[in-house]
Parts: C-alpha cells; sequence; structure tokens
C-alpha cells in the first residue's frame, strides 16, 4: 500500500490532534511513567499498603473486632508466640505433608503424560487438551465437583473403591476420617495440577533438538541409556521449575481444603492458611494472625527467589 | 598531563578496583537460596521444636542476602 494512499492518511491522522499536540512536548521518559504510572499506583495501593500495615499491625495487639480498643505495641510477642505455638507447628506438617505428597505425584505423573505425548502417535492432541482440562476449571468449581464424588452413599468415587477393593461403598468416607482427609484432598490437588507439570515437562521433553539422540544412537546408546543421560538431565530444570511453582502454589492453598474438609476431621487437614484464617477471622487475633502471615509471607518470598533464579539459569541455557 | 610527564610512584602502584573474587554473585546467590531453602525445611520439619522456632529468622537471612547479593556484578 503506497504511503499516498487515502487510507494511509487516514490512519495517520487518526490521532486526534489536541493529545498529539500535548505527547510532543513529553520527553520518552515522561511518557513511559504516564503508561507505569497508574499500574503502578494501583500496585502500591493493593499489595505494597496492606504488606505495610500488616507488618506493622504484626507488632501490635490490634483486634479486628474490636476497633475503639486501645492499641499498644507488643515488639516481637506475636513472632515468639507463633512460634512457638505447638498448634501452628502441627498446621505447618499438615502443610508440609500436603505439599510433599501433591509435589511427589504430580511430578511423577506429570512427567510420565509429557513422555507418553510428546511420542507423536494419532490422536494426541485430542488427548492432550482432555489431559488439561482439569487445570482449567475453577478450583471452587472443583471443589464442590469432588466434594459429590466422594459422598459415601451416592458418591461416584465410593462406588468405584467399592467395586475395585469389595467393601461396601457406605464402610468409609474420603472426608469424614481422619485417615483419609488428607489423601481426599491430595487426589483432588494432583488430579487438578498434574497437567500443569506434564505442559511443564513437555515444553522440556521439545526442547531437546533431535541431533542429541541421533549422535546417541550412533554412539550405540540403548532407549534406557538415553533417557537417562540425555533425557532426563535436560528435562530436569524444567522440573524443578514445575516443583517450585506448584510448592509456592500449594504452600499457600486454600481454596481446596476450604471447600472439601475446612481443616476437618477434627484439625487433621489444617494446613496453614486454614489456621491462619481461624485465627485472623474467627479468633480476631489479629495482630498474631499478621505475625503469621508475615512468617508465611517471607517463606513464599524466599521460595519466590529460588523460582526466579532457577527461571534465570533456564533462560541461560 | 602528557605521556611523557614522570609518573608518581603512587600512580605506578594504582590499580583498578577490581571486585573481591569471592563476592561474585552467583555463588552467594546460591549460598542465600541454601540458606532460605534450610529455613523452609526448618519450618516444615516434625522432629525439634527449636529448629521450627528458628526457622524465620533462617528464612529472613537467607532472602535479605539474595536480595543484596542479586546486586552484586558477576
Amino acid at each position: 500500500m503506497s504511503i499516498t494512499s487515502p487510507l494511509a492518511k487516514r490512519l495517520a491522522q487518526a490521532t486526534p490532534a489536541p493529545i498529539a499536540m500535548r505527547m510532543r512536548g513529553l520527553s520518552d521518559r515522561w511518557i513511559a511513567w504516564i503508561f507505569v504510572g497508574p499500574t503502578m499506583l494501583l500496585l502500591l495501593a493493593i499489595n505494597i499498603f496492606p504488606l505495610i500495615w500488616t507488618i506493622k499491625l504484626s507488632f501490635t495487639n490490634f483486634r479486628a473486632n474490636r476497633p475503639n480498643a486501645e492499641v499498644s505495641g507488643v515488639g516481637i510477642d506475636n513472632y515468639v508466640s507463633v512460634l512457638t505455638d505447638p498448634d501452628i507447628w502441627a498446621a505447618m506438617q499438615t502443610t508440609a505433608h500436603f505439599v510433599f505428597w501433591t509435589i511427589t505425584l504430580q511430578t511423577l505423573i506429570g512427567f510420565t503424560l509429557a513422555y507418553l505425548i510428546d511420542r507423536k502417535f494419532r490422536g494426541h492432541g485430542f488427548w492432550t487438551t482432555l489431559i488439561l482440562i482439569p487445570m482449567m476449571l475453577s478450583p471452587a468449581v472443583v471443589g464442590n465437583f469432588w466434594a459429590f464424588l466422594y459422598q459415601p452413599q451416592t458418591g461416584l468415587f465410593n462406588a468405584v473403591a467399592a467395586f475395585l477393593t469389595g467393601v461396601s461403598p457406605s464402610s468409609f468416607s474420603m472426608l469424614g476420617e481422619v485417615s483419609l482427609a488428607p489423601w481426599a484432598i491430595i487426589i483432588v490437588d494432583t488430579w487438578m495440577w498434574t497437567p500443569y507439570v506434564m505442559l511443564i515437562c513437555l515444553a522440556g521433553l521439545r526442547s531437546i533438538p533431535d541431533y542429541i539422540y541421533e549422535a546417541a544412537e550412533v554412539d550405540r546408546a540403548s532407549k534406557w541409556r538415553q533417557f537417562w543421560s540425555v533425557t532426563l538431565p535436560m528435562v530436569l530444570p524444567f522440573i524443578m521449575l514445575a516443583i517450585l511453582f506448584r510448592g509456592i502454589e500449594n504452600f499457600k492453598m486454600f481454596d481446596m481444603v476450604n471447600l472439601l474438609t475446612s481443616g476437618g476431621p477434627g484439625s487433621t487437614t489444617e494446613v496453614a492458611s486454614i489456621t491462619l484464617k481461624r485465627e485472623a477471622f474467627e479468633k480476631w487475633r489479629t495482630g498474631y494472625s499478621s505475625a503469621f502471615a508475615i512468617i508465611l509471607f517471607v517463606a513464599v518470598f524466599g521460595l519466590a527467589n529460588i523460582y526466579v533464579k532457577a527461571l534465570n539459569h533456564i533462560k541461560s541455557r | 598531563m602528557t605521556d611523557q610527564a614522570p609518573k608518581s610512584s603512587v600512580a605506578n602502584n594504582t590499580k583498578p578496583r577490581v571486585w573481591p573474587t569471592w563476592l561474585r554473585r552467583g555463588p552467594l546467590e546460591l549460598i542465600a537460596c541454601a540458606v532460605i531453602g534450610l529455613g523452609i525445611l526448618m519450618l516444615l520439619q516434625p522432629f525439634a521444636m527449636v529448629l521450627y522456632t528458628w526457622s524465620f529468622v533462617t528464612m529472613l537471612a537467607g532472602t535479605v542476602m539474595f536480595m543484596i547479593v542479586s546486586k552484586f556484578p558477576q
């Protein structure tokens, strides 16, 4: 299209004259600030300010249900209380159990699925899409959906388990029994997030150039040897990335646990975020829960630093 | 000052300021990540309350160290 065509002229004149005039007097730096400024203000208002406010509250005895009560500073007492509280420690161990098993299962199943999908078989696109569906659902939908599946009388999960093992479907309740409830949540999280790990592993597998396998075949390396000496070392940074990302997400997991068990039965599935919610909005110990929130924040922030370093390492490859 | 001008002994001995080798970003970031990882393990372990108590300080030290050393030259 020629620059002198009527359409090009109309496009060139699309910017209204007053704005163009005003922008003409600004430096590039100012224009950049105009574009970035609103986002920065929004971030300051909804991220940084609450964070600073929470840090401030964590050093006080403030209770949100008594806004008119006198607030006094308690120094690091809230932190000492949180870090010497056996209940919080138990919640951390529940979180650790949950994080360990979900990551282990998701990594093993996710990598296996990625390895299988990477073989170009007939209909692999369809299967990839099908496997990715759980990841696209809302956690609220998944939580309610699995709560129905876990119903002892009518749930499909119990019916299938009864069919496979021979026990009566109403003889056990996945969400109501102390020994089964943690596993019920692990199963749901694994079902939902394994596709995500699979996607990352698939990206790693597809980034391995074919000539490395060709060179390995020239050297008469068996398929088993190729897997251990080529595939796994080259996918390992991607697996580490998936583990870190899922670790961060599962460390602050709330929605699924809240929907499925709300921390019960007893406190067997009370992960750190559920305990935090109880301390903040049921017991109304705002200062104490702020200190707890800051401890969790530092843990997640630390993990995020490792995540960024891993990401840079992958980028530099 | 021209090239022919005599150089003082101080000027001859002056070397360009070099960042200490042991203060490079890469290894120090790795150490900071290890400290953060250690802190998280201490936070989540079920064996000793005292480790849990000191986990926050460890994580905080690792995170602050990471933030500082990530500004160091490579």
